[in-house]
């Protein structure tokens, strides 16, 4: 038997989406943090189950899609340099840079691009290919973290002289509160995403929770999980709470894995981050402390440490409205028409975990009408900060 | 380029640019590895081969074979190129009767690598009642392929009933799959190493021409068969309801799937319906065979399965009450449309072609 059959049964379903119904007394905002929920709730259709006054917003929890334009920029320059190696997750290979080309089109025009789905793959290539510099475009949130933290501990240990780390590892919670604190915010309650608390524990999301009196449920990624926290977070809202709530006990226990923290703690120190199209979020990135700053991309030999994006090819794509959950995707003039899985011109209609792709794979396209309208008009929010991207 | 590795002796016989020369080396290929598995069914190697055949309507199908590993869990590169074909004859219902085979060769290739290909097609030809009558050979420098493409094409022979084939799609038509899907792909996924997983699936390589044979044995009225290869289900529907302008409902909890392919796509992100499959195909005949038809699969697969059925163009997806209908107020023709198990339903899209791994 599948072992998420039990998290997927019809009658759980419809005894949870029956709770939400009886629950909800007036209309609610909650925000699906991940990418990976998003997918879920469109995939399995719980979006069109739900009542009519619970509004799910999506948020920015896509790794590909906040990467900014001057990482991939950086990624797809060393790609194209003779006898480099990149290697990345799947996912990375398709999203366009600054002038719209992928990691996928350089690798078709003889770039080494490879996917991996293990950190440590990177490491064995290195070992395999003496003459040529490997790097290892790294990017996610404390999910995947752990595991470039391991990688380059090793390759620190083992002395490893041809193997480089372009780091893009970025934080969920100071981007929670960078959307909380935001005058734009229509956020009422989170279902936090419960990969990344299975690392960091619920209770790094307390501060933010108690300071924003906020709901926040972990929350897995099979429909009984996503229903049980919508219900969890509409009842503490209808009763005017605002805790956080751990409904992924399968996986995510309060202080999370210690192991994983540490290494993250021992490998990364956190830095300010630009998100692309939100601006730049204290705190919120990750880079390589000393003395496995030494294996950064940055130090290899004409590598600028400030790198500048050319013209932005995506100027048209609304992603940062999409990913503060003030625009639908289908509310963008260019969904379906000029920005297709195919000819993307933004992260979130080609990674897995975008919202626009989610969309466009799972939703119903005949969407983009006046019904969905902006929510917030793009020349209001265009950025969560002060510091938006160059 | 699956047999050459690093630690491979010097002494492994090889193939070199030499043996597409046209020289003596090719001359020793054709004679010493070619002829004894293929021979010249007239006893003449010459530019064209001749056969007897039956009159009457023929099929002509051709396709290249690129796949690595060469050889994989459930078959290697030489049994799929000649199974592919003849499941491509058998698609429009016709009975396999010649093909060619075009090996492609990589400078390096192991020639132990080379012979077992060949022995399999050997086989695979025999148990599909196929002579291979005609073939080519060429190399290319090392780096310059996979170790081995080939290239297949077959002649068949088509019996009197009527045409099988989209067009022939009707409204009320029921859509059944023939086994469960899915396993070459992840097979094949598994195979490369690539993934960080080990199963212990094989690929579903396997003819198709029995059961496409005993469905119209038994007089039914099939009115269009699609094998799934690469893009899977998602694909050959997603094909089927643009050809015709029909809107396919398919019931995603009657599709079978095994729970190893299941894990391995969720754990990968990747979607079962979209996954390869080497020998299972889609039927599309009347609402009242459709018992019978299942049975009939059933002989050879015990999962295949009724997935779904045809409805009139251009109409709401779901007739009834319900979750359904507040979500798809206008239905484009030639849309598949999938029910979950909640009674949601969701429309179809294709994939890009190549199925990436998720971050997380």
């Amino acid at each position: 038997m599948n072992p998420l059959a039990p998290y997927r049964r019809p009658e759980a379903v419809q005894q949870l989406v029956g709770q939400l119904q009886q629950a909800i007394s007036r209309p609610w905002t909650l925000m699906e943090v991940c990418g990976g929920q998003t997918h879920a709730l469109l995939r399995h259709g719980l979006d069109r189950l739900l009542p009519e006054g619970l509004e799910l917003i999506h948020g920015p929890g896509c790794p590909v899609c906040v990467t900014p334009a001057a990482t991939i920029d950086r990624a797809l320059e060393l790609a194209a340099r003779p006898g480099v190696i990149l290697c990345s997750y799947g996912d990375m290979l398709r999203v366009p840079g600054s002038d719209g080309r992928s990691l996928l089109d350089l690798r078709a025009a003889g770039a080494c691009v490879r996917v991996v789905t293990s950190p440590l793959d990177a490491l064995a290539i290195a070992r395999d290919s003496p003459g040529q510099q490997v790097v290892f475009f790294a990017v996610g949130f404390e999910t995947t973290a752990p595991a470039t933290a391991l990688l380059a501990h090793q390759a620190w240990c083992c002395g490893s002289s041809n193997l480089a780390l372009l780091v893009g590892h970025v934080r969920i919670a100071p981007a929670m509160e960078a959307l909380l604190a935001s005058p734009h915010n229509r956020v009422q309650g989170f279902l936090a995403a419960g990969h990344v608390c299975a690392v960091m524990g619920s209770e790094e999301l307390e501060p933010l929770s108690a300071r924003f009196h906020v709901p926040v449920v972990v929350t897995g990624f099979e429909p009984v999980d996503l229903l049980e926290g919508l219900l969890r977070c509409v009842r503490q809202l209808e009763r005017g709470e605002g805790r956080v709530e751990n409904a992924y006990g399968r996986a995510c226990r309060p202080e999370g894995n210690a192991a994983a923290r540490a290494l993250i703690a021992r490998v990364f120190e956190p830095v300010d981050q630009l998100w692309r199209g939100l601006g730049v979020f204290p705190a919120s990135g990750l880079r390589l402390r000393p003395p496995y700053a030494a294996l950064d991309a940055a130090r290899l030999p004409g590598q600028a440490t400030e790198h500048r994006p050319g013209p932005d090819a995506a100027a048209a794509c609304i992603s940062g409205q999409v990913l503060q959950g003030l625009a639908r995707p289908t509310a963008c003039p260019a969904f379906g028409r000029t920005c297709t899985p195919e000819r993307p011109l933004g992260a979130p209609m080609v990674s897995s975990e975008g919202a626009c792709a989610a969309y466009w794979h799972h939703g119903d396209r005949a969407e983009n009408s006046a019904a969905a309208r902006p929510l917030v008009r793009a020349a209001e929010a265009s950025s969560l900060s002060d510091k938006a991207e160059p | 380029m699956a047999s050459a590795s690093p630690g491979d002796s010097e002494a492994i016989e090889r193939v070199q640019l030499g043996h597409g020369g046209g020289g003596s080396l090719s001359q020793q290929l054709i004679a010493e590895l070619l002829v004894p598995a293929f021979g010249p069914g007239d006893g003449v190697l010459h530019d064209a081969a001749t056969f007897k055949a039956d009159p009457g309507p023929l099929a002509f199908s051709t396709d290249a074979y690129v796949v690595r590993p060469l050889i994989f869990p459930g078959g290697d590169i030489g049994r799929l190129a000649v199974i592919g074909t003849v499941n491509d004859l058998a698609m429009v219902g016709a009975r396999p009767l010649a093909l060619s085979l075009a090996l492609i060769l990589e400078e390096g290739l192991a020639m132990g690598t080379l012979r077992q290909v060949v022995a399999s097609i050997r086989t695979a030809a025999a148990a599909c009642g196929v002579p291979v009558l005609t073939g080519d050979t060429k190399v290319v420098e090392r780096g310059k392929g996979d170790g081995l493409y080939i290239t297949t094409s077959g002649v068949g022979s088509l019996g009197p009933g009527p045409a099988i084939g989209p067009p022939a799609v009707r409204p009320g038509d029921a859509i059944l799959v023939s086994g469960d899907l899915g396993r070459h792909g992840v097979a094949i996924l598994a195979a490369r190493h690539e993934l960080g997983f080990r199963t212990d699936l094989c690929s579903d390589l396997a003819s198709l021409l029995p059961s496409v044979q005993a469905l119209l044995g038994q007089g039914l009225e099939v009115h269009a068969l699609r094998d799934l290869t690469r893009g899977g289900l998602a694909s050959a529907l997603f094909e089927i309801a643009r050809d015709t302008g029909l809107l396919l409902q398919i019931e995603e909890e009657a599709v079978p799937i095994a729970p190893a392919v299941t894990s391995a796509c969720e754990l990968l992100g990747l979607d079962p319906l979209a996954m390869a499959n080497e020998g299972r195909l889609v039927l599309f005949l009347p609402a009242a065979e459709a018992a019978q038809a299942l049975a009939v699969l059933q002989g050879f697969q015990p999962e295949a399965a009724i997935i779904g059925a045809v409805a009139d163009a251009g109409m709401p997806g779901d007739s009834e009450s319900g979750a359904g209908n507040r979500l798809l107020p206008a239905i484009a023709r030639g849309t598949v449309l999938l029910r979950n198990a909640y009674g949601v339903q969701r429309r179809l899209t294709l994939g890009q072609g190549e199925q990436l791994p998720r971050i997380c």
